[in-house]
C-alpha cells in the first residue's frame, strides 16, 4: 500500500519532470524571473548580515571624544585628567595627544598628503573616555558640564554613528523584508498564472480523469509537484546568481575598502540561510500552484 | 447492479429528460438502450456515473444509494464503472500504452502487475502490437478499441458503452460488438447505448427503449 503510494508519488515527479525538460527555454525563463526577483532582496540580505558583523566590531558602549583648546599645556590636560577621574560615569580615559592623532591620520586615513601640506599639526589634543550607557539625558549632562570646563574646545559624542547605522540598518531590515514580500507575492502571482494556463491546457486530461474516477488529490498532485519544483528551481537560479555576482562586488569593495583602510568581505549564505531559501522558495512555487488549483480546477465539470 | 426506482430528472430551465423511469439490470446482463435523439439516453447514462443527480428517486449501483453520494465518495463509485465515450476522449499527448495506463494509476495499482493488465487489455482489443503508436496515428476503428481497452483494464463491474458504434462500418461495428460479448462472457454488466437499427436487429439481448423520457415496454 505505502510501496504503491510512494510509487505514485515518483511516478507523478518523474512525469512532471520530463514536461518541463520537453518545453526547457518556457522552464528555465521561469526559473530565471523567479531567481531575479528572489536574488534582490536575497542580496540586500547579505549586504545588511555583512555591515551588521562589522557593525558589531565597533564598541557601542557610548564614547567621548573632548577636544582640548589649542595652546593647552600638559598641565591643562592633567586637571581635565583629574576632573574626569572624579565623574561617576566614566569608565575609562585615554590620552590622544596631537602628535599621536596626526600620525594616526597619516596612516590610516589617506590624507598623509593634505595633513604634510598643511606645514603644521592643525590637531588639538583629545581624550577619548568611555562611558557608562545611561539614559540619554543624564549623559547629554555630562557632556554639557565638560562643554563648560574652561580647557575643552569642543564635546563629541562618538557613539552617536554607531547608533545612527544601527538605527539604518533597522530600517534597511524593514526595506528588504518588504521587497522579500512583495516580490514573493509577485512569484506566487507568476506561478498562479502558469498553472492557471496549465490547467486549460489539460482540460481534456482533467475532465477525462474526473469521469473514470480520480480523486481530487491525484489531479492536483502533478500541479503541486510542478510549483514545487519550479519554485525550487527558482532559489537555485538565486543562489546561483549570488554566488556568481558576489566575486565581481568584493573586488569592487576591496578597492573601496582598501582607500578606507577597512576590512570588508562579503560572504554567501551561511548552510542554513542557503536551505531556508531553499525551502522557501519550493514552498511560494507549491503555494501559487495550490492557489491556482483551488480557483480553477473545481470549475472543470466533466460531461459524456 | 443498476438499479432506478421512480426516477426522474428535470433540468433547471423546467425540461423533464427522465420521468419515472423504473429499472433493474441484473449483474452480468447486456442490455442495450435505445432511442431517438433526445429521448434521454444520455440523462440516463449520466445519473448512472453520478455526472448529474436525479430530481427524484432512488438510484442503486451494485446496491448503493447514490442519489445522495458525498462528492469525496464519487471517484470510487466510478471506478467500478468502464465507460467508452462517444468521441473516446483519448489523450494525444501519450502513447496507446500510458492511455490504458492511466485508470491504474488513479485506482493506485501496484506498478509489478500494471505492465501485464495493460497488455492484457490491449490484446483483448488487438492493439497490443500499436502500444508504443500516438493515438494520432491510430485509425477510427482503433481509437474506438483503445478507449474499449481503457475502459476495461482495471476490470469493472459495469460497462458502459455510447454510441460504440456510431462513426464505424459494419464489419467494425461487428468486430466491436463481438469484444463486448465477450467482456459480457466473463462477468462484467454491460450496458450499450445505441441508435444502429442494424445492432439492434442483429441482437437477441434485452433492449430498453426511451420515449420522451419515458421506458417503453
Amino acid at each position: 500500500m505505502i510501496r504503491a503510494w510512494l510509487g505514485q508519488h515518483a511516478f507523478v515527479f518523474i512525469q512532471v519532470l520530463k514536461r518541463m525538460l520537453f518545453s526547457p527555454v518556457t522552464s528555465l525563463l521561469s526559473a530565471l524571473i523567479m531567481g531575479i526577483a528572489f536574488s534582490l532582496p536575497v542580496g540586500f540580505y547579505i549586504l545588511l548580515q555583512n555591515i551588521q558583523v562589522i557593525s558589531g566590531q565597533v564598541v557601542v558602549t557610548p564614547q567621548m571624544s573632548l577636544f582640548l583648546k589649542q595652546g593647552t599645556t600638559a598641565e591643562d590636560a592633567d586637571t581635565v585628567r583629574q576632573r574626569l577621574q572624579g565623574q561617576e560615569q566614566v569608565i575609562d580615559i585615554q590620552f590622544v595627544s596631537k602628535d599621536q592623532a596626526l600620525l594616526q591620520l597619516q596612516q590610516n586615513g589617506g590624507l598623509g598628503d593634505v595633513v604634510r601640506s598643511l606645514g603644521r599639526n592643525p590637531l588639538p589634543d583629545a581624550f577619548v573616555v568611555n562611558v557608562q550607557d545611561e539614559h540619554a539625558e543624564l549623559l547629554n549632562q555630562l557632556q554639557t558640564t565638560m562643554q563648560e570646563w574652561p580647557e575643552i574646545e569642543f564635546v563629541q559624542f562618538d557613539s552617536v554613528w554607531a547608533k545612527r547605522l544601527e538605527a539604518m540598518l533597522n530600517f534597511g531590515r524593514v526595506i528588504a523584508m518588504l521587497l522579500f514580500t512583495l516580490l514573493s507575492v509577485a512569484v506566487i502571482a507568476v506561478m498562479f498564472n502558469t498553472i492557471r494556463l496549465q490547467i486549460l491546457t489539460r482540460r481534456d486530461e482533467i475532465e477525462l480523469s474526473k469521469l473514470i474516477g480520480a480523486t481530487n488529490s491525484f489531479i492536483q498532485r502533478p500541479f503541486l509537484y510542478f510549483g514545487a519544483i519550479q519554485g525550487l528551481a527558482g532559489g537555485i537560479t538565486a543562489w546561483l546568481i549570488i554566488a556568481l555576482t558576489l566575486p565581481a562586488i568584493n573586488d569592487e569593495l576591496r578597492t573601496l575598502a582598501d582607500l578606507y583602510a577597512w576590512n570588508i568581505h562579503l560572504q554567501h549564505l551561511s548552510h542554513n540561510d542557503s536551505i531556508s531559501l531553499l525551502l522557501f522558495s519550493a514552498w511560494i512555487g507549491w503555494l501559487g500552484a495550490r492557489l491556482a488549483v483551488a480557483g480553477h480546477l473545481w470549475q472543470i465539470e466533466p460531461g459524456l | 447492479m443498476i438499479q432506478f426506482k421512480q426516477v426522474s430528472k428535470r433540468f433547471p430551465d423546467g425540461y423533464l429528460a427522465l420521468n419515472n423511469i423504473d429499472l433493474n439490470v441484473a449483474a452480468g446482463d447486456i442490455v442495450f438502450l435505445t432511442g431517438h435523439s433526445g429521448a434521454g439516453k444520455s440523462t440516463l447514462l449520466k445519473l448512472i456515473a453520478a455526472i448529474e443527480r436525479p430530481t427524484s428517486g432512488v438510484i442503486a449501483i451494485n446496491g448503493h444509494n447514490i442519489a445522495q453520494l458525498k462528492p469525496a465518495a464519487l471517484p470510487f463509485l466510478r471506478r467500478k464503472i468502464g465507460f467508452v465515450f462517444q468521441d473516446y476522449k483519448l489523450l494525444f499527448d501519450r502513447n496507446v500504452y500510458d492511455n490504458v495506463l492511466l485508470p491504474l494509476q488513479i485506482s493506485g495499482f501496484d506498478s509489478k502487475v500494471v505492465a501485464s493488465r495493460i497488455r492484457a487489455a490491449l490484446d483483448k482489443v488487438g492493439l497490443l502490437k500499436k502500444e508504443k503508436a500516438m493515438p494520432v496515428t491510430l485509425s477510427g476503428g482503433e481509437r474506438q478499441r483503445l478507449c474499449i481497452a481503457r475502459a476495461v483494464v482495471h476490470r469493472p463491474l459495469i460497462l458502459i458503452a455510447d454510441e460504440p458504434t456510431g462513426n464505424l462500418d459494419m464489419a467494425y461495428a461487428r468486430e466491436i460488438m463481438a469484444i463486448f460479448h465477450a467482456f459480457h462472457q466473463v462477468g462484467v454488466t454491460v450496458m450499450i447505448a445505441t441508435h444502429d437499427a442494424a445492432l439492434l436487429e442483429d441482437t437477441q439481448n434485452r433492449i430498453l427503449s426511451l420515449q420522451h423520457g419515458k421506458l417503453a415496454a
